[in-house]
């Protein structure tokens, strides 16, 4: 294909998508924009499956059987997120092996939230009530980004995902309205989710690199910076609600503006997270590795099977 | 060589009287270990009451690079569809 | 307690359906795929939604301030009445899924029985249970073939598994003095009676799955009667740490 041939393909795809058409994976692509989904589609789908390991830490040690069922439903909707995601990513012509291979080199990243650790039950809480919080704000939009399988397991995940920070904020109220130890618990949980809760929403505007492709291929529909003060705005006052202070001493309503104003974001924290220095990246990292070379004879005996099954069928046939 | 689980695509219908829909797809060894799953992943909320699965590879798709001769030749068949034709106001029930 | 047997007779029950949902909630985020891990929550949830219509049912029973989560977080071990079995742990998936195939087949014949009890919530819980137990049955089985028939290794690996569980099968078909009271008022099942339709039904699948046949006669007892293997303290240290750190508050 000639580059005028290119340019006037991509016009016309670009065209499409601002008049809020789907693109479909066997359509004709810009292969910026096919790279990029996979980019962040596999992303997602990682930090839904590392993202099971922090509150899966916890699954046997819930403190009643309400608690535990919940917990237990709510890990497990990670990993159907994650397979939907996957699937999604999978019609852009790469196997979910490929993925895995690339989460597990480290070249691919996810969610860097994930990288600390879950200290205590309060953590389950703070973790539903924020870090879902968060991600909910991020993945409304996508419900109507223009990339179909995406924009379809976006819903899927969306309308899935309405009980986990519910659950999360019940354990929160629960400890709030608890004992002072609890209240305490609670206090200290929301003490070290505030500030990697705020990160979570990605990089200020000024250092996003993405954004204005993003935006055109509605992969985003509001920045970072509005989504994090979207964040802030909706949160501050459940936490006055639970009674809990965040710690933060620039925390302020401001009349003038109609949102609150806030303290500035260590970014180098992030920064050292997200290239692998948190606290917990490398124990993800081998948690996940190791569960897929440990299921390793497992799969492979279930395709022996299959295989053997399906040549018993043809050999009845013959 | 290693082989790794192959694609399926499931369909479920939600009840009785409505048709099976695509839901989603997933990876499985074989048929019953796919229709397994496809109950685990995808009828957790009691979203169904049957499911298809079949292997992706079996489903031709068509490309849509030839959408121009397979389905703009429809758009102009106005006669297909009843407001096409005119009809005196007084004529009920038809 | 005028319902002491029957109290004790529900933890019977109830107990194994704890510990293995216990045993099972372990590897979620861990399972060889993400299909097989959402399948095994599954059974992990089943077994935890019946545990709590049980326990909620002890709890009545016992009255004064008795709680489902008192009943399965604040007992010591030798109160917990589960088989042997159902507390081994995963040591690798071909154990999991063994553990699992011996036990449902034991659990999906006891249900049958159980729906005919004289005690109607009994019957009412048997009957939603078993739906549940008959797929937890058929993916059981369908995994037992895929592993005993895959390759050279998982038929290895399984063979392993069941050579050592093996011994903990006996157990599932002893009667305690709660049972045999219970049995007598026809509220209980008489499980020794299900034994030879059980290993035949074992044998059967085993055989198709490549697998021999243990011909020990030598099995391991005591769940029943508080007695368990070592694992078990370290799964209930787990499972009551929060209780047992913070005693006397709700959650």
């Amino acid at each position: 294909m000639s580059e005028e041939q290119i340019k006037s393909l991509e016009a016309d795809f670009d065209a499409r998508i601002a008049r809020d058409e789907k693109i479909e994976p066997k359509d004709w692509m810009p292969e910026k924009y096919r790279k990029t989904h996979i980019r962040q589609i596999s992303q997602h789908a990682h930090s839904e499956i590392v993202g099971m390991l922090p509150e899966g830490n916890w699954i046997t040690r819930a403190p009643s059987l309400r608690r535990k069922v919940a917990l237990l439903a709510k890990v497990q909707d990670e990993a159907g997120h994650g397979l939907y995601l996957y699937s999604a990513c999978e019609t852009l012509g790469v196997s979910r092996d490929e993925l895995y291979e690339q989460l597990h080199s480290g070249k691919a990243k996810y969610s860097s939230i994930f990288n600390y650790p879950t200290l205590t039950w309060a953590d389950m809480g703070a973790i539903g009530w924020l870090v879902d919080g968060a991600a909910i704000i991020n993945q409304v939009p996508l419900c109507s980004t223009s990339f179909g399988p995406y924009a379809r397991a976006m819903v899927r995940v969306c309308k899935e995902e309405s009980f986990h920070q519910r659950q999360g904020f019940e354990i929160m109220y629960k400890l709030c309205n608890g004992t002072p130890e609890q209240k305490e618990m609670a206090q200290d949980a929301l003490n070290r989710w505030w500030w990697p809760s705020l990160m979570m929403l990605g990089p200020t505007d000024a250092e996003s690199v993405h954004t204005e492709q993003s935006m055109k291929w509605k992969l985003k529909r509001k920045t970072n910076d509005e989504l994090r003060q979207q964040f802030i705005d909706q949160t501050v006052p459940q936490a006055d609600i639970l009674g809990l202070k965040i710690p933060d001493t620039d925390l302020k309503w401001n009349e003038e503006t109609g949102h609150y104003n806030f303290g500035e974001i260590q970014w180098d924290e992030f920064w050292q997270v997200v290239k692998g220095h948190g606290p917990c990246n490398k124990e993800r990292l081998n948690a996940r590795k190791g569960a897929w070379e440990k299921g390793a004879w497992v799969r492979d005996a279930a395709m022996a099977y299959a295989e053997k099954q399906s040549n018993k069928k043809i050999e009845k046939v013959v | 060589m290693k082989k790794n689980w192959p694609l399926w695509e499931v369909f479920v219908r939600s009840k009785n009287g409505l048709e099976h829909r695509h839901f989603g797809s997933l990876h499985a060894a074989d048929e019953a270990m796919a229709l397994e799953n496809a109950r685990d992943v995808y009828t957790r909320r009691n979203e169904g009451v049957s499911i298809w699965v079949v292997e992706s590879r079996h489903i031709t798709a068509s490309n849509p690079e030839n959408n121009g001769e397979l389905f703009e030749p429809a758009q102009d068949k106005v006669y297909r569809h009843p407001t096409f034709y005119d009809l005196p106001d007084d004529v009920k029930h038809m | 307690m005028k319902n002491e047997n029957l109290y004790n007779y529900i933890l019977g029950i109830a107990d194994n359906n704890l510990i293995l949902g216990q045993r099972l909630g372990e590897l979620c985020g861990h399972g060889p795929s993400l299909e097989t891990d959402i399948a095994c929550t599954n059974i992990s949830l089943d077994l935890l939604g019946q545990v709590r219509s049980y326990y909620q049912y002890a709890s009545k029973l016992k009255g004064d301030n008795v709680t489902e989560d008192s009943i399965a977080f604040l007992r010591k071990e030798k109160e917990y009445v589960n088989v042997l079995l159902v507390e081994q742990p995963n040591t690798d998936f071909a154990y999991t899924i063994v553990r699992q195939f011996l036990f449902d087949i034991y659990n999906n014949l006891f249900l049958e029985e159980l729906q005919k009890s004289h005690d109607i919530t009994l019957v009412a819980i048997a009957k939603k249970s078993i739906k549940e137990v008959s797929y937890h049955r058929r993916f059981s089985s369908d995994w037992v073939k895929r592993l005993g028939d895959g390759t050279k290794e998982s038929n290895l690996k399984v063979q392993e598994a069941v050579d050592n569980l093996w011994t903990y099968t006996d157990e599932l078909f002893h009667l305690t003095d709660a049972d045999k009271a219970m049995v007598k008022e026809g509220i209980g099942v008489d499980v020794t009676v299900l034994k030879s339709k059980y290993y035949k039904i074992v044998n059967t699948l085993l055989t198709e799955a490549n697998i021999v046949i243990p011909d020990s006669k030598w099995f391991q007892k005591g769940g029943k009667e508080g007695i368990h293997t070592e694992h078990m303290g370290y799964l209930l240290n787990d499972m009551q740490f929060m209780q047992r750190t913070y005693p006397n508050m709700e959650w």
